[in-house]
């Protein structure tokens, strides 16, 4: 291809993101698009599979039969999430073992928040409460995004993470109006997994290499430093309702921003987790590891069945 | 006065499908594939919302504070009737499917028959069991052939599994007390009558897969009387854990 063609095709497609055309499969884009596309996706999917252990750790102690239930539906959704998700990523030129192969090596990242434990009962209200919550604010302007599959999936996967997020909220509300050891743990709960979650969406606006390029794209439509803000906004009088206390001491309405102002986040903390280095970092992956080393015969025996069954086909068709 | 024979006979059924959906969901997030891994979490969650209604109808028939939860999370060890193959551990992915093929036979023809019990509660809910049952058993089934009839490897060990739990089948068709008595006011099953039956299906589906039938003479039992495997307390140690350490609270 000359270059002039290159540049046409170039402008063709920057024509239609802004027109809000989303781009699809077979459609020529750049290079780079497609790349940042698979890592972000595939992060993305990646969050949904490993997101499912700290959660998945309570299912055999969930203290009802209902919560038990409504814990296991929503484990399941997620292991779905990840399908919806692969199967986007995989719409771009990559396969599923391939993305396996980076998440187990450790070139793919998966959202930092699942590297901290689940300690308590409560951390099931936390995670939909607070975690779910501020990916469903990462996530909702997903569903507008320039790449038609990633959109679409996560149209069905914002449904859904909605649900989730009451029924954690849910969860919280019914420990703090419960006996006082049960007010307790939420409270705990709370303070384990506000300034995690606060991390979640991601370094500040000054430290993010990919903000710029993703607002382009139509990936990202506003930064991280508007989403966590817009995410504090809305959390706040949810713990104030509950009568939960967020524990941040620099927490105050500032009436002339009409936002919460808040204290500073420990970015070492953050940055030693994505680097590898969190509490449960080592566990999640091994976990993965293990899980796709341990099913490695159930696969090849799948695929050799699949074959002899295909042959046994073809010889009663001749 | 409450009827003691019918609230042990529904325990007897519904207490399989609570512990094996309990050893399902240990499962969450280490299966061989994500496909899998989807499976057994919804077969898990099946069972557990056959559980509930069988107990919600159980804790009407005890009365007073009784719920379902008390019912799961509050007997001990001796009170369980669940038989000994669901408590069996998943040792790997072919003991699960083992273990899981053998229940659901048994599952399919079980509820198949409680759909006629003359108590509409007990037949509603295995109306509705017996679709998820028999989609259990084709996931199950066909897993069976995939691992019998895959590689050397999947070969050796769902026959290893099949030959280790082979030991609990006949315990599926004892008649206990309960059982008896519920059979004769036309509520209950007469398991005894579903073994010729399961044995045959399971002959189908393991000469499919190439498995052999495992050459079993000596059988265990007891689970139906609360006389369970070693494995049987830790699983409720776990279970049972949050309402034995925060007894009486609301979830």
């Amino acid at each position: 291809m000359s270059e002039n063609q290159i540049k046409n095709l170039e402008a063709e497609f920057e024509a239609k993101i802004s027109r809000d055309e989303k781009i699809e499969p077979k459609d020529w884009m750049p290079e780079k698009y497609r790349q940042t596309h698979i890592r972000q996706i595939s992060q993305h999917a990646h969050s949904e599979i490993v997101g499912m252990l700290p959660e998945g750790n309570w299912i055999t102690r969930a203290p009802s039969l209902r919560r038990k239930v409504a814990l296991l539906a929503k484990v399941q959704d997620e292991a779905g999430h990840g399908l919806y998700l692969y199967s986007a990523c995989e719409t771009l030129g990559i396969s599923r073992d391939e993305l396996y192969e980076q998440l187990h090596t450790g070139k793919a990242k998966y959202s930092s928040i699942f590297n901290y434990p689940t300690l308590t009962w409560a951390d099931m209200g936390a995670i939909g409460w607070l975690v779910d919550g501020a990916a469903i604010i990462n996530q909702v302007p997903l569903c507008n995004t320039s790449y038609g599959p990633y959109a679409r999936a996560m149209v069905r996967v914002c449904k859904e993470e909605s649900f989730h997020q009451r029924q954690g909220f849910e969860i919280m509300m019914k420990l703090a109006q419960g006996t006082p050891e049960q007010k307790e743990m939420a409270q705990d709960a709370l303070n384990r997994w506000w300034w995690p979650s606060l991390m979640m969406l991601g370094p500040t606006d000054d430290a993010s290499v990919h903000t710029e390029q993703s607002m382009k794209w139509k990936l990202k439509r506003k930064t991280n430093d508007e989403l966590r803000q817009q995410f504090i906004d809305q959390t706040v009088p949810q713990a104030d309702l509950i009568g939960l206390t967020i524990p941040d001491f620099d927490l105050k309405w500032n009436e002339e921003r009409g936002h919460y102002d808040f204290g500073p986040i420990n970015w070492d903390e953050f940055w030693q987790v994505v680097k590898g280095h969190g509490p449960c970092n080592k566990e999640r992956l091994a976990a993965r590891k293990g899980a796709w080393e341990r099913g490695e015969w159930v696969r090849d025996a799948a695929m050799a069945y699949a074959e002899k069954q295909a042959d046994r086909k073809e010889k009663q068709v001749v | 006065m409450m009827n003691k024979n019918l609230y042990n006979y529904i325990l007897g059924v519904a207490d399989n499908s609570l512990i094996l959906g309990q050893r399902l969901g240990e499962l969450c997030g280490h299966g061989p594939s994500l496909e899998t891994d989807i499976a057994l979490t919804n077969i898990s969650l099946d069972l557990l919302g056959q559980v509930r209604g069988y107990y919600q109808y159980a804790a009407k028939i005890l009365g007073g504070n009784a719920s379902e939860d008390t019912i799961a999370f509050i007997r001990k060890e001796r009170d369980y009737k669940n038989v000994l193959l669901v408590e069996q551990p998943n040792t790997d992915f072919a003991y699960v499917i083992a273990r899981q093929f053998l229940f659901d036979v048994y599952h399919v023809l079980f509820l198949d028959q409680l759909q006629h019990s003359r108590d509409l509660t007990l037949s509603a809910i295995a109306k509705k069991s017996l679709k998820e049952a028999l989609y259990h058993k084709r996931f199950s089934s066909d897993w069976i052939k995939r691992l019998g009839d895959g590689t050397d490897e999947s070969h050796s060990r769902i026959q290893n599994a099949m030959n280790d739990l082979w030991v609990f089948t006949n315990e599926l068709f004892q008649l206990t007390e309960a059982d008896k008595e519920m059979l004769n006011e036309g509520i209950g099953v007469d398991v005894t009558q579903l073994k010729a039956d399961y044995y045959n299906q399971l002959n189908d589906v393991l000469n499919e897969a190439t498995i052999e039938i495992p050459e079993v003479k000596f059988f265990q039992k007891g689970g139906k009387e609360g006389v369970h495997t070693e494995h049987m307390g830790y699983i409720l140690a776990e279970m049972q854990y949050m309402q034995r350490a925060y007894p009486n609270m609301e979830w």
